[in-house]
C-alpha cells in the first residue's frame, strides 16, 4: 500500500494522535505523518475537520475521519490484522464502556487538576483518582484490558498513566496510587513497555518542559 | 426468544432509552421494558450499572450492557439476521459513528445548555444550537445521500441517535418560542424528522410531546427544589 494513501495529521504532545499512532504501528500500516503547528492550522486541516478544527485526523484515499475512538474504530475495521477489538459482542460493548469511560470521567478531572488551583484543584484531583480506581475495576485481574496482549482499551487509555504521573509531578499531587490501585499502575507501567508503545512515545524529557510550560499558561490565565 | 430473555431497564422520558428500544425493534426482537421510578433507582439498576447508575441498561440473559449507543452497536451485532443498524463499508459506518458522538457530546450539550440558560446566555446556547442543525443538514443531504434516512433506505445508527431528541426539541421549541426545525433553514431534516418518528420501530416508543412537555415541568420544578450545584 502506497505511504500517500494513509494520511495522519497530528501534533507530536497530543496523546489523542499518540492512540492513533499506536494503532497503525500495530497494524503495520504506513502512512503519511504531517505535524501541524496548532497556533496556526494549517488550510488542509481546516478542510479534513471543519467541524472541530482538531487533531488527530485521519485520512484514507482523500477521505477524512476525525475523533480518536471514531479512527481507532475505522483502523480496527479496515485493517483486519492484529484486532483491537474482541469478536465476541459482549467483550466489544465492555472494551467501549471502558474507552468512553476513561475518555468521559478519567481524561477532564485529569485536565482539571493540572490547569486549576487550590479547592477546584484538590477535587478535580480527588475525582481523577477515585475515577481511575474505577478504570481498574474493568482490567478485571487481567495484564492487559484486551488480555495478554494489547486492545482497544489499552490503545485508548493507556496514554494517561504518563499524562497523569507528569501532571502529578508539575502540579505535586499524586493521582496514580500504587498502594490503592496496584492493578492500574501495574497495567500503566508494563503497556508503557511494550516495545512499540514506547517507540512511538514523545521523548519524555521535551514532553514534561512543554507541558510545564502549558501549566504556566493555563494557571496564570485561571487567577 | 423467550421475552425476559431481554429487559431494557429506562423510562419513558428519556431520549437515550427510547434508543436500545428502538434498535430492538428495528431487530424484531421482543423484550420486557423495565420502568425505573422517576426520583429513584431500582437495585437492579445500581447492580447492574454499578459504575453510572444510569439508564438505560439491556440486561441480554445476565448481561449487562450500558451507555445507549454502546447497546445499540451491541444489538445490531448479536442480532444479525435482522435489518442492519449500521452500514457495511467501515467509513460509512465511521461517518455515522463521528455524527453520532456529534449529537450527544456537542449538539446536545447545547440544547441542555439551553433549557437552563436565562438572558444574553440564552442566545449563546440557541446560535450553538442553530449552528448544529445547520451542520447536520449538510451531514443529512451527505448521508442520506437523496434517500429517506441518515442510513439510506431505512433507519440507521445516526437516525437513531439524532432522532431520539426530536421529542424534546419539540419541547424545547414550545418552551422557548423558537422554531429550531424550520422549513426555509433545514428542509431536509424537517422532513426526515416526520419519518423518523411515523416509522414503525419509532412510533411506540417516541412520547408524545404534550406529555413531555408536561414532565419537562415537573422536571424544573424538581431542580428548581435541588440544592445548588458544586462546580
Amino acid at each position: 500500500m502506497a505511504e500517500e494513501s494513509v494520511k495522519l495529521l497530528g501534533y507530536w504532545g497530543s496523546p489523542f494522535a499518540l492512540r492513533v499512532k499506536w494503532a497503525l504501528k500495530l497494524k503495520g500500516i504506513q502512512y503519511h505523518y504531517v505535524e501541524e503547528d496548532l497556533p496556526n492550522k494549517s488550510p488542509m486541516l481546516l478542510q479534513y475537520n471543519p467541524v472541530y478544527k482538531k487533531i488527530p485526523v485521519l485520512v484514507h484515499d482523500d477521505k477524512p475521519l476525525a475523533e480518536s475512538l471514531v479512527i481507532l474504530e475505522y483502523i480496527d475495521e479496515e485493517w483486519k490484522q492484529n484486532p483491537l477489538l474482541p469478536i465476541d459482542p459482549y467483550e466489544r460493548a465492555k472494551a467501549r464502556f471502558w474507552a468512553k469511560f476513561a475518555d468521559d470521567k478519567c481524561v477532564p478531572p485529569v485536565m482539571a487538576a493540572f490547569s486549576k488551583k487550590g479547592e477546584e484543584q484538590e477535587r478535580a484531583a480527588k475525582e481523577a483518582r477515585e475515577n481511575l480506581k474505577t478504570l481498574e475495576s474493568g482490567l478485571e485481574g487481567k495484564r492487559f484490558f484486551g488480555g495478554e496482549t494489547i486492545g482497544f482499551v489499552d490503545i485508548a487509555a493507556g496514554w494517561i498513566g504518563c499524562w497523569a504521573r507528569m501532571t502529578g509531578e508539575i502540579i505535586g499531587i499524586n493521582l496514580i496510587d500504587a498502594e490503592t490501585m496496584p492493578l492500574l499502575d501495574a497495567w500503566f507501567q508494563d503497556f508503557l513497555e511494550v516495545p512499540f508503545i514506547k517507540e512511538c512515545m514523545p521523548p519524555q524529557d521535551k514532553l514534561l518542559e512543554h507541558n510545564k510550560e502549558f501549566h504556566k499558561i493555563l494557571t496564570a490565565a485561571s487567577t | 426468544m423467550a421475552k425476559n430473555d431481554v429487559k431494557v431497564l429506562g423510562a419513558w422520558p428519556s431520549p437515550y432509552v427510547m434508543r436500545p428500544r428502538i434498535a430492538l425493534n428495528i431487530k424484531s426482537v421482543n423484550y420486557e421494558f423495565l420502568e425505573e421510578t422517576f426520583g429513584s433507582k431500582s437495585e437492579l439498576l445500581l447492580q447492574s450499572n454499578p459504575v453510572h447508575k444510569k439508564i438505560p441498561v439491556l440486561i441480554h440473559g445476565d448481561k449487562p450492557i450500558c451507555e445507549s449507543m454502546i447497546i445499540v452497536e451491541y444489538i445490531d451485532e448479536v442480532w444479525t439476521s435482522g435489518p442492519s443498524i449500521l452500514p457495511s463499508d467501515p467509513y460509512d459506518r465511521a461517518i455515522q459513528r463521528f455524527w453520532a458522538a456529534y449529537v450527544d457530546e456537542k449538539w446536545f450539550a447545547a440544547m441542555r445548555g439551553l433549557r437552563s440558560a436565562q438572558g444574553e446566555e440564552r442566545k449563546a446556547f440557541l446560535d450553538q444550537v442553530t449552528e448544529g442543525l445547520a451542520l447536520l443538514e449538510e451531514a443529512f443531504g451527505k448521508c442520506s445521500k437523496g434517500k429517506a434516512f441518515f442510513g439510506g433506505d431505512r433507519i440507521g445508527l445516526l437516525d437513531i441517535a439524532f432522532g431520539s431528541f426530536l421529542g424534546w426539541l419539540k419541547v424545547t421549541e414550545k418552551v422557548n418560542g423558537v422554531k429550531l426545525l424550520d422549513e426555509a433553514k433545514t428542509p431536509g431534516l424537517v422532513k426526515w424528522a416526520e419519518r423518523f418518528c411515523a416509522d414503525a420501530a419509532v412510533k411506540n416508543v417516541m412520547p408524545e410531546t404534550e406529555k413531555l412537555l408536561e414532565f419537562s415541568k415537573v422536571l424544573a420544578a424538581k431542580m428548581k427544589g435541588a440544592p445548588p450545584p458544586k462546580n
